[in-house]
């Protein structure tokens, strides 16, 4: 077996050092009667190539984004990655180490992760930023819970417009932990009136913007009611590169920002390994879930990193925890930061814009098809069309046709009864012939 | 090994003159070791390393909500990119830079194969919402990565959502608490025996749990009178590693087991340890409700400086019912995703632990590793971390002091601090002194029932070589501590990038993020 470097003779040396004769018996204290005499039901080991074969044949069984004209986003964007990203987290040095326990000798990670809770910050406009979250939907119900450490009351209020998915994973914690979760009814033409909502027991309203439908959002309004109900504001967006070109929530008056940062520097990998952001204000750092790197000095005076404030954490504080995470997204992290660091404020701004120019082509095509209308009024790289039938069968009949048209809002919320709504995105790798083949397309089918 | 000048043998006569003390440099570099300042002291605001067409202009539909204000992000060519980050890579010590023995981490060799097989298109390159009918090769991974770590476990359901080994310990004991629910009982104690790993009682806490604690007795192991004691109608479950974090097979988890059932309680198992029993023994037969698996120990997904892990649950018959959306459903040969709470038949499931279906990045990876290793391989894997393990106790056991040394090890080996009794030498200092070494230094401090703990976890990936010198190492520093040359231990590590950091300074003044410097007095003044 490639990967196991003792032989027969070594083992037999070991097993006489230890003083024992057989490996089995390092074994006796599984009970008798409970260990495996025959080996599990499984295939004998496999040469290199013959794995590869085997997975290549189910890889090859998916319609992959970049063989076809592609428009999904709701939560996972497609983006050109240089190739310098994917090469430095390759390095063996990030690849294959651990979360930086030992600072004198994890100085790598420990200097970026301060870079990337630098950037986050600055990104959304906030002060202060933790070292990752394993995804933008888990991060926002962290961010409730932390809401409700922060105002010492149970009742978080969802915008409508949030991600079903992201909704569901906040109800799903809250459930359990015998918290109260209020979600408003989605409005695909955005103008939700969320102030409404608010009130003495609510913790924090939690707001996506642009929502899952794409409409931008003007969280000032909702961050000065909050506030002024004792509440906190938790500012949510799944398209990192939409801080671009809008106001970020840090502007605005959030308290808590979350997001998906996937679309910088990570591939689409049917929904994960992804990388949630999260930021918030200095005077709640210490209520803060997730890892810190901070700076400090070594003993020579000189400049380095250490994970911090870890009395917040479970290791540390066991029970008395402000999460129970414990590995997050260490490496997704850094290629978010290579990412970032290669585009800088000027390439991020353009990619931003590029985006949008996109998709406010797109958006003036697909709504020139006989049937179909444009929802929004405002939107970044996504929109939401309706269409005279139910979306989930149109996706279906573009696929077969070579098109990866988009997101269902159904498929997200099947219970919501809005079946003809399909969201749609475009990024700086859709083309004008993608554009105009998707619209020359629907038009078919309709 | 050098051991000139350390005075154990009388140095050989010089045939050149001594050799004078290295002299400072001026960019404070030394050769290889290369300094490097942050990425906000090297980029600049108007520099980018990514050429884009020009935007046409005219667009705009933000209705308003653009951007009033710069954001101070700064940029890299790809050259000063590539060169920032290469330099930060070799201040990091990795799995592939040598032994990296942090027990309760299995820090075993990633394969690259397994890298490459995550990058094909038809895995990285697919959105998660694409039409089920495009991406059943995705699906079917799925299912095949499912089937092994059933056949491994011989449990009868398995969760592939949760994103790393805490995430998976959420979704069990929701599972728990779920199924308490729909039997209408309000359990609200779940025991947590003292060396378990703080994931467990955080993670009880979360959702609403008072956590209380079984003593470990003697010899390591938790004794099924404490636990029999504990229990009580108020008692919703136990939480156990198994084998425990002081790397010993918890002997009578099947009298615990039935202990735990007979009160209504359920068993959670922390598989965090999984690494040792593979093909020895499954866990279903010892009586485990629910256990989650991490992908990025057991089964050798790289751990990338602290994640992306995975953390799928495996569930007993009792708690499948209640797994998390989404989950795999085949029907005539055709795969599809029950995404929605009671999609699956069950109105008491739990529903959605995160957007999408999980972390198919390191299915993949996983996959590929059983695969390789196949039923024979893996049964091989843990027969060999567990030799590995015992062989290095065996080999120190006359200078370091092994506690519960009565028991076979399984995959890790425990030893506390009573031989570093009067030195002045503390865990942390050998954990230091072994950087000096070339070495990760062990797990310290913990499981928390030994004074001064340092687990060792070699794996099966290391040679006999390489043991016997890591072995060498720590008995010459065991040695040096007990003959009095503190200045190996205290002052360390001397050779890494940095000495040693001031964590308490960190901690006490937050500094979080790169701030401007204030400007310089103007030098005109």
């Amino acid at each position: 077996m490639r990967y196991l470097p003792l032989t027969a003779e070594d083992r037999a040396e070991m097993l006489a050092r230890i003083g024992v004769p057989t490996v089995d018996d390092l074994f006796v204290d599984i009970p008798a009667d409970k260990r495996m005499s025959a080996l599990p039901d499984l295939p004998p080991a496999k040469g290199e190539l013959e794995v590869e074969r085997q997975l290549a044949r189910l890889a090859g069984r998916n319609m992959t984004a970049g063989s076809v004209p592609f428009f999904l986003g709701a939560g996972a964007y497609r983006h050109h990655v240089p190739a310098t990203v994917d090469h430095l987290i390759q390095r063996s040095e990030f690849l294959t180490s651990y979360t930086p326990y030992q600072p004198e000798i994890a100085q790598g990670t420990l200097q970026y992760l301060f870079e990337f809770q630098t950037q986050v910050a600055a990104l959304t406009a906030m002060e202060v930023a933790n070292a990752s979250m394993y995804d933008g939907s888990t991060a926002a119900a962290e961010a409730v819970l932390m809401a409700h450490r922060v105002t010492r009351r149970r009742k978080a209020v969802l915008a409508g417009n949030l991600n079903p998915q992201y909704r569901a994973t906040i109800e799903t914690v809250s459930r359990y932990a015998d918290d109260m979760v209020t979600a408003l009814p989605a409005r695909p033409e955005g103008g939700e009136d969320l102030i409404a909502g608010i009130d003495k027991d609510t913790s924090c309203i939690v707001v996506q913007s642009p929502d899952v439908f794409g409409n931008l959002v003007d969280l000032k309004p909702i961050a000065e009611a909050a506030h002024a109900a004792g509440a906190l504001l938790v500012a949510v967006f799944t398209e990192a590169v939409a801080l671009g070109l809008v106001e970020p929530p840090g502007a605005q008056g959030a308290d808590i920002v979350v997001g998906e940062g996937q679309s910088i520097g990570n591939a689409l990998n049917f929904g994960g390994p992804y990388v949630g952001l999260f930021a918030t204000r200095q005077k709640y750092v210490r209520q803060m879930p997730g890892r810190l790197a901070g700076e400090t000095v070594d003993a020579e005076g000189r400049r380095g990193f250490v994970l911090t404030l870890s009395t917040r954490e479970q290791h540390i504080r066991r029970e008395k925890a402000t999460s129970n995470i414990c590995t997050n997204s260490g490496l997704c992290a850094l290629a978010f930061t290579i990412h970032m660091s290669l585009l800088g404020e000027q390439g991020l701004t353009k990619l931003a814009r590029l985006n949008h120019e996109a998709a406010c082509d797109l958006a003036e095509q697909l709504a020139a098809v006989p049937g179909v209308s444009l929802v929004n009024t405002s939107f970044f790289n996504e929109f939401t069309v309706r269409l005279p039938r139910p979306a989930v069968d149109v996706v279906e009949e573009l696929a077969r046709k070579g098109i990866l048209a988009g997101v269902p809002y159904a498929r997200l919320a099947p219970a919501a009864g809005l079946d003809n709504l399909l969201l749609v995105a475009a990024t700086e790798v859709t083309t004008a012939e993608d554009r105009a083949a998707f619209a020359a397309a629907l038009k078919e089918v309709l | 090994m050098n051991r000139e000048g350390r005075g154990a043998t009388a140095p050989a006569p010089l045939s050149t003159p001594a050799p004078t003390p290295a002299p400072e440099t001026f960019t404070g570099n030394r050769a290889l070791d290369l300094e490097e300042g942050l990425l906000f002291e090297v980029g600049r605001p108007e520099v980018s390393g990514v050429d884009l067409p020009a935007p046409k202009g005219g667009a705009d539909r933000l209705g308003g909500h653009g951007r009033t204000a710069a954001l101070g992000l700064p940029g890299l060519s790809e050259p000063e990119a590539m060169r920032h980050y290469v330099r930060l890579s070799r201040m990091n010590y990795g799995i592939d830079s040598g032994l990296f023995p942090l027990g309760s981490c299995t820090m075993k060799h990633n394969p690259r194969l397994n890298e490459k097989m995550a990058r094909l298109p038809g895995f990285a390159d697919i959105h998660p919402l694409q039409p089920v009918s495009t991406v059943q090769g995705a699906l079917a991974l799925m299912a095949e990565l499912s089937r092994y770590l059933l056949a491994l476990t011989g449990m009868a359901a398995v969760a592939l959502p949760p994103k790393a080994g805490a995430h998976g310990e959420l979704t069990g004991m929701m599972a728990i608490k779920a199924a308490h629910m729909a039997a209408g009982s309000s359990r609200h104690v779940v025991l947590v025996p003292e060396s378990a790993h703080g994931t467990n009682p955080a993670t009880a806490a979360l959702i609403g749990y008072e956590v209380r604690a079984i003593p470990a007795r003697a010899d390591g192991t938790v004794d099924p009178e404490a636990v029999r004691a504990a229990l009580s109608p108020e008692v919703a479950a136990l939480m156990l590693t198994n084998p425990n974090t002081c790397g010993l097979f918890e002997r009578d988890v099947v009298e615990i087991a039935a202990a735990v059932h007979a009160a209504g309680a359920y068993f959670y198992c922390d598989g965090a340890n999984f690494n040792a029993i593979l093909g020895k023994v499954k866990v279903a037969d010892l009586g485990v409700d629910a256990m989650h698996i991490n992908l990025h120990k057991t089964f050798s997904t790289p751990h990338g400086g602290g994640g992306p892990g995975a953390g799928p649950v495996v569930l007993s018959q009792a708690l499948a019912p209640f797994a998390p959306v989404p989950a795999l459903v085949e029907t005539d040969g055709t795969l599809t995703l029950a995404e929605e709470r009671g999609d699956t038949g069950a109105e008491q499931a739990l529903g959605r632990m995160s957007a999408f279906h999980g972390q198919m990045g390191m299915f993949v990876r996983a996959l590929a590793w059983m695969l390789s290793h196949g039923a024979d391989g893996m049964r091989q894997a843990s027969e060999d971390a567990v030799l590995a393990a015992n062989y290095v106790r065996a080999s120190l056991m006359d200078l370091l002091s092994a506690p519960f040394a009565e028991r076979p090890a399984m995959h890790e080996a425990l030893f506390d601090d009573t031989w570093l009794a009067g030195t002045g030498i503390s865990t942390l200092d050998v954990a230091k002194a072994l950087i000096d070494e070339g070495y990760h230094p062990m797990t310290v401090y913990f499981p928390l029932v030994v004074h001064g703990a340092m687990l060792i976890e070699p794996t099966e990936s290391e040679s006999k070589a390489s043991l016997d010198l890591f072995i060498a190492a720590l008995r010459d520093l065991a040695m040096a501590a007990k003959a009095g040359d503190t200045e190996r231990f205290l002052g360390a590590p001397h050779y890494a990038p940095r000495r040693r950091l001031d964590e308490t300074r960190a901690a006490r003044a937050p500094v979080l993020r790169w701030t401007a410097p204030e400007p310089l007095p103007d030098a005109a003044e």
